[in-house]
């Protein structure tokens, strides 16, 4: 297989490059063979647009856990800080 | 006394507990798990307030703590396994490719989703969807995967802290990726 044929083909490849790219820059080679090979390759474009909706999409949902008003019971909030003044009364 | 002046433990519970919780959970996804680490953060935290420096807010400060144990946590459930085992944990791993040309096999070749372009309003049911599939996924990648889109730790920590070589961590980035979207195709579509 010549070296292009396998840079058109390799759609593991192209993909472990579209999330390197999410993290680190890539190489002049790097790039020049991700554009390439997305040229050519609807189902990797895809791809990429998915994996950014996805990283956006779980950021979402992290950050509205964090607002949502999960909380703990009452009794155990009690016992708890009842432990710590314990604990600052040993010291 | 006078570091209690910027740490003040006799409000602690009240003002951070439900915060921490929230952290804890959002990561963990185990209300028991959440709560002990929430009082252990605590206890620790009066061990060390001789460290504090009050340079970041009271908040930050125990957020940080909790972090590290949440880290213990990612460390406890992955390790023991070995990293062939962590890689064959998803059945039908390596059929997502060719193993000759690496390219997509027929029946993995991505599909729309129908709710690419509509960022940040997803409905209720795809936000179940996408949950199910993010506790399917190994321990190891999970947690890799939450510290470099989530918190955005960097490279070298996370190789360092859990324990993965940085070739296996760009595996571990590419294939919880590969494996988060086939779940959603699957499920979803």
């Amino acid at each position: 297989m010549s070296h292009l044929r396998n840079i058109i083909y390799n759609c593991k490849q192209a993909t472990f490059l579209i999330e390197k790219k999410t993290i680190k820059r890539l190489s002049f080679r790097e790039t020049v063979e991700l554009r390439i090979h997305l040229y050519g390759c609807s189902f990797c474009r895809l791809f990429g647009v998915q994996s950014r909706a996805i990283n956006n999409m779980v950021q979402e949902l992290f950050r509205r856990s964090m607002q949502s008003n999960i909380s703990l019971d009452d009794d155990f909030k009690r016992n708890l800080q009842e432990r710590i003044e314990e604990e600052l009364k040993k010291n | 006394m006078c570091l209690f002046m910027k740490l003040n433990p006799h409000q602690w519970v009240s003002a951070h507990a439900d915060y921490l919780y929230a952290f804890a959970i959002t990561r963990l996804n185990d209300e028991e798990l959440a709560r002990d680490l929430v009082q252990d953060t605590f206890l620790a935290a009066l061990e060390k307030t001789g460290n504090f420096e009050g340079k970041s807010s009271e908040r930050t400060w125990l957020t940080a703590i909790l972090k590290n144990k949440i880290i213990d946590v990612y460390r406890k459930k992955s390790s023991g396994l070995k990293t062939t085992a962590i890689m064959k944990a998803e059945p039908g791993q390596d059929d997502f490719f060719n193993k000759d040309d690496g390219h997509w096999n027929k029946e993995h070749l991505p599909q729309a989703f129908g709710i690419e372009d509509k960022d940040h309003l997803v409905s209720k049911e795809f936000e179940q969807v996408l949950k199910k599939c993010m506790q399917k996924l190994p321990a190891l990648w999970m947690a890799v995967f939450t510290m470099k889109h989530m918190e955005d730790e960097p490279t070298d920590t996370i190789c360092t802290e859990l324990k993965v070589s940085a070739s296996n961590f760009w595996v571990i980035i590419h294939r919880a990726k590969i494996s988060l979207r086939a779940c959603l195709q699957k499920n979803w579509i």
